[in-house]
C-alpha cells in the first residue's frame, strides 16, 4: 500500500470517527446538566461593569 | 525616551532604509524596485518620527502614544483602525464603482495602470482586507479587552500590529497598479510581501492570544472564539497557499510550490476559507458582541452561538471544491465540496437565527434606533446570502450559475449587505465610545446611509441575478440545427442594461459610505447635529387617562 492509500484508509476510517466524535461531544458539552447557569452568566458578563469608556 | 534608545533607533532605521535603497538599486524588475522605495521611505520616516520622539524628560508622548497606565483600555490602535476602515472603505468603494463603470463603458480602461485587470484585484482587496481587514483588527482589540476586562498585551506589539498591516495594504495596492501578481484570486500580493503579512499576522496573534491569558474575566466570551478562528485559519490559509518560490531575492516574480489541479484546489480551499473565516468568523465574532450592546440584551441562546461556532469549524473547511465543478478537480472532491456547502446553511441560519432573536422583546428598536436596523438588515443579508450560496453549489445549478455575475451578485450581497452593513454598525458604536461623544453627530444620518445602502444593494443584487440567469441561459441555448445560438460577444452586449444598473446601485452604497465619513468627521469635531428625533409620536401622560364619571351637580333644595 502507497503512502497516500495509508493515509486514505486512515482519514477514511478512524480520523473520520475521531472528528464526528469530536464535533458531536463540542456541541453537546453546553447541553451539560448545570451548565445552563453558567451560559446565562456567560451571555451576560458583557453588560458588567464601565466598559463602554475608557 | 532616553538618548541611547533614541539613537540606537535612529541606526536601525538608517540601516533599514540603506538596505531598502540598496534593494531598490539591485532590483530585477521595476516593480520590486517601487516598492523596495517604499520600504525606504516608511525607514525615512520612522527616522525622523525616533529622532522627534527623543525626550529628555522620558515621557512617551505622541505619535505612538502607549497606554497611561493598567487602569485604561489601550484604545489608540482601535480609534487608528475605525478612521483607517472610513479611509479604505471609500477608496475600495470608488474602487468598484469605477471597475463596474468599465464594465458597461469600456473606454474608461485606462492603460496600463487603471486598467480593469489591475483595478479589480485592487477594489478586491481594498474592501475585503484594507476595509474588512482593519475593521475586523480594531473591533477584535476592543472587544478582546472589554470581555477579559484588561488592558492589550503587548502594547508596542500592538501598535506593530496596525502599521505593519497598513504598509501590507499599500505595497498590495501599488503593487496591483504596478503589474506585480502572482494571480491567485484574493491572494494577489507576491512573496516578499506574503511573508511581511505572515509576521504582521503572527504578531497579531501574539497579541491577541497574549490578552486572553491575562484576562481577568474566567470565561472567555464566545465572541473571542470568533476572532481566535479567524486568526488562526487565516494565518494557516496564508502561509498554505502563497508557498512558493521566488526567481530571484531582489525581483518580484515567484513560482506557486503546487502546479495543476492542486494548486487550483489549494487555492479554493484557501479562497473560500477567505470567506469562511474572514468575512464570516470575524465578523460573526463582531455580531455576537455589538448586536446584544446594542440591544441591551444578552444573546439569544448562548448554547446555540457555541453550537454555531463548532459546526462553522467543522464545516466550512471543506466547502472549497464548489468553485471548481465540472473542471479537472475529481468528482468525488466536487460532491464533497458540494455536500458541506449544502450542511452550512444549517449553522449559518442558526446563527442568523440566534443574532435576529436576541431582539426579541426589543423589536421597537428597528423602528426607533437606526444602528439596530443597520444590524438587522446585515443579519437577514447574512441568512439570504448564506442561503444563496449552498443552492449556488448544487452541481445543476452550478451548471447555469459558474462564471455568470450571478456569482459576483452574490458575492456582493454578502459583502454589501452583511460585512458592509454589520461593519458601518459597528463603526457607529465604537465612535462616541472612542471619542467620549455623547453620541454620533447625527442620528438622521446614519438612517440615510442605511436607506442609500439598503436601495443600492438592492439594485445590485437584482440587475446582477438578471444579468447572470440571462448570461447562464444565452450560453447553452442550442438551436435546432445543433449549434450554439449566441456568440460569447452577444451575451456581452446584451448585459449592458444591467451593467449600468449595477453601477448605480454601487454609486449609491459609496453615497452611504460618503455620509458616513462626514458623520464621523463631525463626531471627532466635538460637534452634535441639532435634529428632530427619529421618533417623535406625541404622547400626553396627562391626557392618557380613563374618562371618570363627574359627579353632576347637585341641585339646592
Amino acid at each position: 500500500m502507497s503512502f497516500y492509500e495509508t493515509l486514505r484508509h486512515f482519514a477514511d476510517s478512524y480520523a473520520l470517527v475521531l472528528m464526528l466524535a469530536l464535533f458531536v461531544g463540542l456541541c453537546a458539552w453546553p447541553f451539560r446538566p448545570g451548565a445552563s447557569k453558567r451560559n446565562q452568566a456567560a451571555a451576560t458578563l458583557i453588560f458588567e461593569g464601565q466598559d463602554d469608556g475608557e | 525616551m532616553q538618548a541611547e534608545t533614541a539613537l540606537g533607533r535612529v541606526g536601525l532605521w538608517f540601516l533599514i532604509m540603506l538596505a531598502a535603497l540598496a534593494a531598490a538599486v539591485g532590483a530585477a524588475d521595476s516593480g520590486f524596485a517601487a516598492h523596495a522605495t517604499i520600504i525606504a521611505l516608511v525607514a525615512f520616516v520612522m527616522i525622523w518620527m525616533s529622532a522627534s520622539r527623543f525626550d529628555p524628560v522620558g515621557k512617551a508622548q505622541g505619535f505612538f502614544q502607549m497606554p497611561e497606565g493598567p487602569s485604561r483600555y489601550d484604545d489608540d490602535p482601535i480609534r487608528w483602525g475605525v478612521i483607517a476602515t472610513m479611509f479604505w472603505g471609500l477608496a475600495g468603494l470608488l474602487a468598484g464603482v469605477f471597475i463596474a463603470s468599465q464594465l458597461a463603458f469600456p473606454w474608461l480602461n485606462i492603460e496600463p495602470y487603471l486598467n480593469f485587470g489591475r483595478l479589480r484585484p485592487l477594489h478586491t482587496s481594498a474592501v475585503i482586507f484594507a476595509f474588512g481587514g482593519n475593521a475586523l483588527l480594531a473591533t477584535s482589540f476592543y472587544v478582546v479587552q472589554r470581555t477579559c476586562r484588561t488592558q492589550l498585551a503587548f502594547p508596542g506589539l500592538a501598535r506593530f500590529v496596525f502599521w505593519g498591516y497598513q504598509l501590507f495594504i499599500v505595497l498590495a495596492a501599488t503593487g496591483y497598479l504596478l503589474g506585480v501578481t502572482q494571480s491567485k484570486e484574493y491572494a494577489e500580493p507576491e512573496w516578499y510581501v506574503d511573508l511581511w503579512l505572515t509576521i504582521v499576522w503572527v504578531a497579531y496573534f501574539v497579541v491577541f492570544v497574549g490578552t486572553l491569558a491575562k484576562r481577568k474575566e474566567p470565561h472567555i466570551y464566545v465572541a473571542n472564539w470568533f476572532y481566535l478562528a479567524f486568526i488562526i485559519t487565516i494565518a494557516m490559509l496564508h502561509i498554505v497557499n502563497n508557498l512558493a518560490v521566488p526567481v530571484s531575492f531582489l525581483g518580484a516574480k515567484s513560482y506557486n510550490a503546487f502546479a495543476g489541479v492542486q494548486d487550483a484546489l489549494t487555492q479554493w480551499w484557501y479562497g473560500h476559507n477567505a470567506v469562511g473565516f474572514f468575512l464570516t468568523a470575524g465578523f460573526l465574532a463582531m455580531m455576537y458582541y455589538f448586536v446584544p450592546k446594542q440591544a441591551e440584551r444578552p444573546v439569544y441562546s448562548y448554547r446555540l452561538s457555541i453550537i454555531h461556532f463548532w459546526s462553522l469549524i467543522f464545516l466550512y473547511i471543506w466547502a472549497g471544491p464548489h468553485h471548481l465543478h465540472y473542471t479537472a478537480l475529481p468528482d468525488w472532491a466536487q460532491t464533497l465540496g458540494m455536500v458541506f456547502s449544502i450542511m452550512l446553511w444549517m449553522p449559518s441560519w442558526g446563527g442568523m437565527i440566534n443574532g435576529l432573536m436576541t431582539l426579541n422583546g426589543a423589536w421597537d428598536k428597528v423602528r426607533t434606533d437606526p444602528i439596530i436596523r443597520m444590524m438587522v438588515m446585515a443579519l437577514a443579508f447574512y441568512g439570504m446570502s448564506t442561503f444563496e450560496g449552498p443552492m449556488l453549489s448544487i452541481k445543476s445549478v452550478n451548471s447555469l450559475s459558474h462564471y455568470t455575475d450571478w456569482t459576483i451578485g452574490h458575492v456582493h450581497s454578502g459583502a454589501l449587505g452583511w460585512n458592509g452593513m454589520i461593519t458601518f454598525a459597528c463603526m457607529y458604536f465604537l465612535v462616541p465610545r472612542l471619542w467620549k461623544r455623547q453620541r454620533m453627530y447625527s442620528l438622521r444620518m446614519i438612517n440615510w446611509h442605511f436607506w442609500l445602502a439598503a436601495l443600492g444593494i438592492v439594485f445590485y443584487a437584482a440587475s446582477m441575478w438578471v444579468a447572470g440567469i440571462q448570461q447562464g441561459l444565452m450560453w447553452r441555448e442550442y438551436g435546432p440545427d445543433g449549434y450554439l445560438v449566441w456568440s460569447f460577444a452577444d451575451s456581452v452586449a446584451a448585459m449592458f442594461p444591467m451593467y449600468v444598473m449595477r453601477t448605480v446601485g454601487g454609486l449609491m452604497y459609496l453615497g452611504g459610505a460618503i455620509i458616513m465619513t462626514y458623520n464621523i468627521w463631525m463626531t471627532l469635531a466635538g460637534k452634535l447635529r441639532e435634529e428632530k428625533p427619529l421618533r417623535d409620536a406625541a404622547y400626553d401622560p396627562q391626557a392618557d387617562r380613563p374618562i371618570v364619571n363627574q359627579p353632576s351637580a347637585v341641585p339646592a333644595e
